[in-house]
């Protein structure tokens, strides 16, 4: 089971980023379960979804307390919330900010983890250019495809045009598809930086 | 069709599915999203013919579904919590009436303090109404168990009331297999009332009984119950035969014939239980989990056989009654009349506490070593209490509870953080 927990603040699609992926891992013939953590939605709160995604029947309902991904939609809550609660060494780390990951002022917090999986994307700049509204939920939900290779692009590209339709939906899909880009070749960059 | 959606969503198509002639509803969380998508679907007249009526307040829903059902109308309506309670006088009414009502129960705590969160408080305070009460394990069988509700309800006239753990179930995004109209449709036969009001034919419905008839009038609803209890593992496995699904039924059992711990439980803490069962069996424990899914009529004979070769029962609920102890324990141990098995209840899960797979191991473990108290609360903060009762103890004015606890936690978990 691949469990994902994703952080945000009200208003800006926390849990509707976490039933796209689980419609995207649906559409793959995955099982997959999406829940938001329930509490009164109040736009700028903080705010937790959670998407569970395996190849069996998914019968737990509890909150998902060790995540194997964390994707961070709003980075002013680095220093407010605890969000990487449970994330296990060999975690993926997915922050919405233009900064790179050392920038963040973590200190020795990550020294544990794998930093090829520690990763920062620019989806609200990519928001702002592809949809011209600064939503992130659809290019971060790229960043992670390109990320942990847990979902593909194309499903996706598939849920995010079932969410969103017509012209929102295509300028979502390219938010996704520029974000996964990015991603891609940042970790690129990273694998290179450690073989040299 | 199988599709990735909202448990909401997948009720409130089924329901659709079942042809309800009338709707009437007050929002209230966590239930509005279902009832949001069947008015939407009789405003674009998908769902015809049909009456969507927007009422004043649950009272008036609960009044109004009575009405259209004494004109032999199919009456749905939802509400959860607050909502239940402020029906409460027309639940008893609908009941009383012997009226098929159908309603969604999102289970959620009741106030004061106000909460919106998942417990089965509301459930709990309507358990001697009269109703039929369904608890739904996941959203399939959420969904599965409305066309069973309706079939059951018109065919005993007893109105029926679906239970479902409210935001767990009611907003979780999971693959849930839709029934086809054709199968509802062959499945349950238009509604053919037992009393109607009928200006061709008149009668009256709801007069005054006095004490020369109104036992007989209450034992009678009794025994449409019992005959409840014969129907529902029919209506199931009929249900079973045409989809192949596991839906309904008064018990189900989990990996029990040779477990030495049963756990009973209700609603969707089940699917996290049986997780946590099979982890505890690969580690060499006898355990196993009995699911009540018909509360009312309860299943005492089901229940006690189930439950005969254990020598400990763990009853997990996610209510109590305050200064007594667990509601379905008291019908658990009334059913099992055994002094040889220990019975123990453990209150979880209350005003939308986590019920994590850690805690429920602890609880499995405790109950292998005989060592859970009579009544556990799972996870409960001994201290804060503590520190609340050394408050009160200090001082007459101490304020009210509920702030003072709220004050406490951010205390604490600031000064952890430091």
């Amino acid at each position: 089971m691949f469990q994902v927990r994703i952080h945000g603040r009200g208003g800006q699609g926390v849990v509707t980023a976490a039933e796209i992926l689980s419609v995207a891992a649906f559409d793959e013939g995955r099982h997959a379960q999406a829940f938001p953590s329930f509490g009164s939605e109040r736009t700028g709160a903080p705010v937790v979804s959670f998407c569970r995604i395996d190849d069996r029947e998914i019968r737990t309902h509890e909150p998902v307390m060790e995540p194997d991904a964390v994707i961070i939609q709003d980075v002013t809550l680095i220093h407010q919330v605890d969000l990487f609660s449970g994330l296990s060494p060999d975690g993926y780390v997915l922050i919405n900010t233009s900064r790179g990951f050392s920038e963040l002022g973590f200190g020795n917090f990550f020294n544990e983890y794998r930093s090829e999986r520690l990763m920062t994307c620019p989806a609200t700049d990519i928001a702002l250019e592809q949809i011209g509204r600064p939503f992130p939920n659809a290019a971060l939900l790229g960043g992670f495809a390109a990320l942990t290779g847990e979902i593909t692009l194309a499903a996706i590209d598939k849920a995010v045009r079932e969410h969103f339709v017509g012209s929102v939906g295509e300028r979502n899909a390219a938010a996704a598809a520029t974000a996964f880009d990015y991603v891609t070749s940042k970790a690129g960059e990273v694998a290179r930086a450690s073989t040299n | 069709m199988l599709r990735q959606i909202e448990g909401s969503r997948a009720i409130a198509e089924t329901v659709a599915l079942c042809r309800p002639e009338v709707v009437c509803a007050y929002p209230i969380s966590p239930q509005t999203h279902i009832i949001e998508a069947v008015g939407a679907m009789v405003k674009a007249g998908t769902l015809a013919p049909c009456e969507f009526i927007n009422v004043e307040s649950e009272f008036a829903a609960m009044s109004v579904a009575i009405g259209a059902s004494a004109t032999g109308a199919r009456a749905y309506t939802a509400t959860a919590s607050q909502g239940l309670l402020f029906m409460m006088e027309a639940v008893y009414n609908a009941a009383g009436l012997g009226l098929p009502i159908v309603m969604t129960l999102a289970n959620r705590a009741i106030g004061a303090p106000i909460n919106i969160w998942n417990d089965h408080s509301d459930a709990m305070a309507v358990r001697d109404s009269g109703w039929i009460q369904l608890f739904a394990e996941s959203n399939q069988e959420a969904a599965d168990l409305h066309v069973q509700a309706f079939l059951l309800a018109e065919e005993l006239s007893v109105p029926v009331m679906v239970c479902v753990d409210g935001f767990i179930l009611t907003h979780a995004v999971e693959g849930i297999d839709l029934l086809e109209q054709s199968f509802v449709d062959s499945f349950l036969p238009p509604y053919e009332p037992r009393q109607v009001l009928d200006t061709k034919a008149p009668v009256s419905i709801g007069a005054m009984v006095g004490p020369e008839a109104f036992e007989e009038v209450r034992y009678l609803a009794h025994l449409r119950q019992l005959d409840a209890l014969e129907r529902i593992p029919e209506i199931a496995q009929e249900f079973f035969e045409a989809t192949g699904r596991e839906s309904g039924g008064l018990v189900r059992p989990y990996r029990i014939e040779d477990a030495e711990v049963i756990v009973v439980a209700m609603g969707s803490v089940l699917g996290t239980l049986k997780d946590t069962v099979d982890e505890r069996r690969n580690a060499g424990e006898l355990v196993g989990v009995l699911g009540v899914t018909s509360f009312r009529p309860f299943p005492s004979e089901a229940v006690r056989n189930a439950l005969a070769n254990a020598s400990q029962v763990v009853v997990l609920e996610k209510a109590f009654s305050i200064g007594a102890g667990g509601v379905l324990s008291t019908d658990i141990a009334i059913a099992m009349h055994r002094d040889e098995t220990i019975l123990r209840t453990v209150v979880a899960g209350l005003g939308g506490r986590a019920i994590t797979r850690r805690s429920l191991e602890k609880v499995l473990e405790d109950a292998s070593h005989n060592q859970l108290a009579p009544l556990t609360f799972l996870d409960l903060d001994h201290e804060a209490v503590d520190r609340e009762r050394a408050r009160m103890q200090a001082t007459r004015r101490s304020g009210p509870s509920a702030e003072n606890l709220l004050r406490d936690r951010n205390t604490v978990s600031q000064g952890a953080k430091e």
